[in-house]
């Protein structure tokens, strides 16, 4: 199936929790109602129509004012993928984790979780997976500032040549 | 007789370990010689490079993704590649495509020597990793004619290759070759068939099509557990459609099917298949530019994909988001390492502590490309 078929397919059985049908030319994604994304993609895996038995990607962007995460779903059997999004606000993201619909979703929700600072209710083990359990703040947000120290180690090494002016900016 | 007392015991392996491949730490609860459980902890190797990305631009960057998986670096610069090149509709030169195919397919045999090598290693058979070293030297060098380096390559370019073949690389290449075939029944011989070689690792870390498949396990792993699956042919990108080529799957032949045995042989395999591959693009090779014209201030227009390539350890997928500048907003890699390690703890439950090993080899993870 194609993806705008796939999401029209759920604009049919979801109504107004499918939010949002881009039809761009390159990856064409659905936006969906945060609350409503176990329901939406334990039905894109159910559906004997669509049977998305693969999460295959699961990442997450800042865009400033808000922040997206985005799955891409994809189908051993029929061959066909989904991207689907949900748009959450950028103080104290939060949306349900995908864990038990797919268990390739416990890594990539707890990468998440560290560099985006997006939590997953009904995680099952979410903690940082990649920077240091006290690490401050998540380093993909956009207004990320590294610390110039880190238990006594700089992070940065004084260079005659690169003013570090460069990171006030 | 009264029973033995047991006491679980909380064992610590790395990150500095031999056998971890990489800098890569496991918290081991283990009953005797027995483990309950073991936790992977990574992120050791972390480097930030999605942030990079963000800040150096899509040409700059590069460099840069040669260090997500510098084993098979070649891969990288094509997901890169050809991720910046959809953004922005660019088309390959021919020439270009079959240059890449060559040196990807190369990087193949170069990355799978490693991992059969290493995993002899692990096991305590310290012979045919020299011998797999020796032979991926070779490939090494020949790589170095190609693009100067020999573990990060750069290679690559948004819009073909940088450089193309220097004069008479293509007749080392195929005399590479001649030479290389035979080797693989050599290293068969030398251990493939080896009882105790076969007895270490049939049965141990046997993973379900069904599991292989909700962990998001990709490319050799995947294929062990006997689905048929690799983009090169199901998703057809680059010139592969123009080779004649298989894909091996896992047979359970020595045991059960998808256990450490069938992993490995996939990859065994799976480099006669880059034989043949690399054979037909070196004899078929079509003249013309390599690289194509791209603006040195590269700006796709705003928008986002995702491309898919199938790396020396599976399906590696780049996911861009553009803003219309000269720099990326987003980039993500899914790694097929990231998601063979996310099996590991539920892999470890009832194994012995000397499999761990074996099962990490197996899984052909690469520590760098699970931290990025």
């Amino acid at each position: 199936m194609e993806p705008l078929a796939i999401y029209q397919r759920l604009k049919e059985r979801f109504g107004d929790r499918v939010l949002e049908i881009s039809d761009s030319k390159l990856d064409p994604f659905c936006v969906v109602d945060p609350a409503a994304i176990v329901e939406v993609a334990t039905a894109l895996r159910d559906d004997p129509e669509t049977a998305m038995d693969c999460l295959s990607n699961q990442s997450g962007v800042d865009y400033k004012d808000r922040i997206e995460v985005v799955y891409h779903f994809f189908s051993y059997r029929l061959r066909h993928g989904a991207v689907l999004k949900v748009k959450l606000p950028r103080d104290n993201p939060s949306v349900h984790t995908l864990e038990h619909v797919w268990k390739s979703a416990n890594w990539m929700e707890r990468e998440i979780f560290d560099l985006l600072g997006v939590t997953f209710e009904g995680h099952s083990d979410l903690r940082r997976i990649l920077m240091p359990e006290d690490w401050p703040g998540y380093p993909l947000r956009k207004d990320f500032v590294e610390p110039l120290e880190y238990h006594g180690i700089s992070t940065v090494r004084e260079s005659p040549i690169i003013r570090l002016d460069t990171r006030k900016k | 007789m009264s029973t033995l007392r047991t006491e679980e015991m909380t064992l610590n392996m790395g990150p500095q370990h031999p056998s971890t491949h990489g800098v890569l730490r496991f918290v081991i609860r283990a009953d005797g010689e027995v483990m309950r459980e073991a936790v992977p902890d990574v992120g050791y190797l972390h480097r930030s490079i999605e942030k990079i990305a963000e800040k150096v631009g899509y040409h700059g960057f590069m460099p840069y993704t040669d260090r997500v998986d510098y084993v098979c670096a070649m891969f990288t610069n094509q997901g890169w590649a050809m991720a910046s090149e959809r953004l922005a509709g660019i088309e390959v030169p021919r020439r270009g495509e079959y240059c890449r195919v060559i040196a990807a397919e190369l990087n193949r045999i170069a990355s799978h020597l490693i991992s059969v090598g290493t995993m002899g290693m692990d096991i305590g058979a310290m012979t045919p990793f020299t011998h797999a070293l020796r032979e991926r030297e070779m490939i090494n060098d020949l790589i170095e004619e190609l693009c100067g380096a020999r573990l990060t390559f750069n290679y690559m370019r948004i819009g073909g290759v940088a450089w193309d073949l220097p004069p008479g690389w293509r007749e080392k290449a195929l005399a590479y070759l001649d030479h290389f075939d035979p080797i693989l029944d050599e290293y068969n011989s030398l251990i493939s068939y080896n009882k105790i070689y076969v007895e270490r690792l049939a049965n141990v870390g046997v993973i379900t099509p069904e599991e292989a498949i909700s962990y998001n396990l990709v490319g050799p792993n995947l294929r062990a557990c006997g689905i048929k699956w690799d983009l090169r042919k199901d998703i057809p990108y680059s010139v592969y459609p123009d080779f004649e080529f298989d894909v091996p799957v896992g047979e359970g032949r020595w045991g059960t099917l998808g256990d450490s045995m069938d992993r490995y042989m996939v990859r065994i395999m799976e480099m006669k298949e880059s034989s043949r591959i690399l054979r037909q693009a070196l004899q078929n090779l079509p003249s013309g530019p390599v690289l194509a014209k791209v603006p040195r201030n590269f700006k796709p227009p705003k928008g986002e994909c995702q491309v898919r390539i199938e790396s020396a350890r599976g399906d590696m997928g780049w996911y861009v988001v553009s803003d219309g500048t000269g720099y990326p907003w987003r980039v993500h890699v899914r790694t097929g390492s990231f998601a063979a390690m996310g099996i590991v703890q539920k892999l470890s439950r009832g194994l012995m502590i000397a499999d761990l090993v074996t099962l990490i080899a197996s899984l052909d993870v690469i520590a760098p490309e699970i931290d990025r």
